[in-house]
């Protein structure tokens, strides 16, 4: 599957010599290496007893010692099971907020003709350069001024902007991908007699889906690893998201926490590798691809 | 940080960033069709006011005055521009912050950049495998951003590190690189660096554009492979550079996770991680000073809004689009 993604559109060139394209594979395998080393040692650390990760260098434990998961799950007053169930909500709620209102607002960028609309959309293409640090500070007055900071449900702050298509990028994705669907559809429908609703329901809607699973895609991984937001926005343990949680690590100084900490660091970029190895085809081309039909 | 990947800049340049075309011979807007418009952009509407526009202006106003989260506000004081003079006058910390991140985004994203480019080109031709390296390479810039990938990153270049026991095998004695001033940035810099996938996937999308008559004409003209990648692959490929260069750098300078990890939050050892957004988190949630930390806020967004100019203004030199337009 994976090779077949690249099909040759080489026309007939000379043959490149044998030895070149060893090379070629010797320098591609050693720069595999160089990029797996990080994971496989992280992996390999995560399951050796506090004695080996100071003595044994190597990779693989002398002895696979898989109690680093179970105290790093119970290492701090909550469980690591709260933080992943709370990473899990922000993540998919935020998954949900993306989709829904970067759709409504790519459609009418896209499809529908009002008023000052090049002018709303060069502004929308002006807040894909902003640097959400810049925003931070006053946000974070404006939420705790709102008594949402802390509040009953603390996870507000983090996701009324998803809801309300601040993630521009996702915007100007679905644009891109709208302008590539037959505008003899919209046509076709409205002498049906549909709408501006009615085609954004049974046209655009059913065909927009490899965009919004783009989106979807993305939305949840860079959420899930996000950690700027959710370190200003979440402020008790019990709220904590993983990557907040992971944190704590570090704060504790001892040295016997650290087969835990990256116990705990394998299982929080799991959810990430498995949709890597799902979709990998899709991540690699799809924001090419299939997201962006100019 | 939403853009660490890249919507294809091949197909249409950058020309795309334009409104989508507006059918000239029906101009007018259809009976009820401008309501709808808005209807359908009314969350964006609000949220570019409330979320976007409104937190700006108050980040202006508060640069102007002493705000802390704990005054109440009519025991706010306005300031003037002490803040911003205090910013270039008298805080040492703010511009050794301003050389961390610029020298942290002057070496690794060119780096970045070029491994992206040499391993894109590795992978250039059509053969079984590429898919999987190809793959394989993007991993680390779907991971690397993570708490997690930082924490491991700082114990793989600590006293009893992996990185050590690689120097080990040729008898070189390493030390703890976390920990040392003048190592601890170059360690974060060997992060973004491993992270090439991204961009590399983004210039092999924009060589599968370069048309291949292009190698043999240039071939039958008896230029070498050197000649063909400085005068064909090179010129043919610059929008694709350039939309990388703009992002990684806008990019580079944002970084925080990896410095925050590695320094516990602190900018250390001796303020050698202070990247600009973590001495901006530390001034404004740590010692609360939020007045001064919206000064910073907005120089931080002058200075990304002067670089994306200059990069477009000076693009207008280097950067050949094929399809002859001007751009």
């Amino acid at each position: 599957m994976v090779a077949s993604t690249v099909a040759p559109p080489v026309t007939a060139r000379p043959q490149r010599p044998r030895s070149r394209s060893w090379l070629r594979l010797i320098v591609l395998l050693a720069i595999v290496a160089v990029v797996l080393y990080p994971l496989i040692w992280m992996i390999g650390t995560s399951v050796k007893s506090q004695e080996e990760i100071v003595n044994n260098i190597g990779l693989l434990p002398r002895q696979f010692t898989p109690g680093n998961y179970t105290d790093g799950w119970t290492n701090f007053d909550v469980s690591f099971g709260r933080f992943f169930l709370n990473s899990a909500t922000v993540s998919l709620l935020t998954v949900v907020g993306n989709a829904v209102s970067c759709l409504l607002a790519a459609y009418a960028f896209a499809r529908l003709k009002f008023r000052l609309r090049g002018m709303w959309f060069a502004v929308m293409i002006g807040t894909l350069l902003l640097p959400g640090h810049v925003l931070i500070v006053p946000q974070y007055i404006l939420f705790r001024s709102l008594g949402l900071v802390g509040g009953d449900w603390p996870y507000l702050p983090l996701l009324i902007p998803q809801f309300l298509a601040t993630e521009a990028f996702f915007v100007f994705l679905m644009v891109q991908f709208m302008r590539g669907i037959p505008r003899e559809l919209d046509e076709a429908a409205r002498i049906d007699g549909a709408n501006a609703f009615g085609i954004f329901r049974h046209v655009i809607l059913p065909l927009s889906r490899p965009a919004l699973v783009t989106t979807a895609i993305f939305s949840f991984i860079w959420t899930w690893n996000d950690f700027f937001r959710q370190l200003v926005f979440l402020s008790s343990l019990s709220d904590y998201t993983v990557p907040v949680a992971l944190t704590l690590f570090i704060d504790s100084t001892s040295q016997s926490a650290v087969g835990p900490m990256f116990a705990m660091s394998v299982l929080s970029l799991l959810p990430v590798f498995l949709f890597f190895v799902a979709f990998q085809r899709m991540l690699v081309e799809g924001i090419n691809t299939s997201g962006l039909k100019g | 940080m939403a853009l660490t990947t890249a919507p294809d800049p091949t197909r249409r340049g950058s020309g795309s960033v334009r409104p989508p075309a507006t059918r000239r011979g029906t101009g007018r807007i259809r009976h009820g069709e401008g309501l709808a418009g808005y209807v359908f952009l009314s969350p964006w509407l609000i949220g570019l006011m409330a979320i976007t526009a409104m937190p700006m202006l108050l980040s202006l106003y508060l640069s102007f005055t002493n705000y802390d989260i704990l005054t109440p506000w009519s025991e706010v004081e306005w300031v003037g521009l002490a803040n911003y003079e205090r910013m270039f006058t008298s805080d040492p910390s703010w511009w050794h912050s301003v050389r961390v991140t610029l020298s942290f985004a002057l070496i690794a994203v060119p780096l970045k950049l070029a491994a992206a480019l040499g391993v894109a080109l590795l992978l250039n031709r059509a053969w079984r495998g590429v898919g999987l390296f190809r793959g394989l390479f993007y991993l680390p810039s779907l991971l690397g951003g993570s708490v997690a990938l930082a924490i491991v990153w700082v114990n793989m270049f600590n006293r009893d590190g992996a990185f050590n026991s690689f120097l080990a095998l040729f008898g070189i004695e390493g030390k703890p690189w976390v920990n040392d001033p003048d190592w601890a940035l170059e360690t974060l810099m060997v992060l973004a660096i491993w992270q090439f996938g991204a961009p590399m996937v983004i210039f092999l999308a924009g060589l599968k554009q370069v048309p291949t008559e292009l190698y043999e004409a240039a071939s039958v003209d008896g230029a070498g492979k050197l000649r063909q990648f400085v005068n064909v692959t090179l010129p043919m490929l610059s929008p694709v550079i350039f939309f990388n260069l703009v992002l990684e750098t806008i990019n580079g300078f944002q970084g925080f996770t990896a410095a925050f990890v590695l320094s516990n939050g602190t900018g250390g050892p001796v303020d050698s991680t202070l990247m600009y957004t973590l001495n901006l988190y530390i001034t404004g949630f740590t010692d609360l000073e939020m007045g001064y930390a919206s000064a910073m806020a907005w120089v931080f967004l002058i200075a990304i809004a002067l670089i994306t100019v200059l990069f477009f203004s000076t693009g207008r030199f280097w950067v050949h689009y094929s399809d002859g337009e001007d751009r």
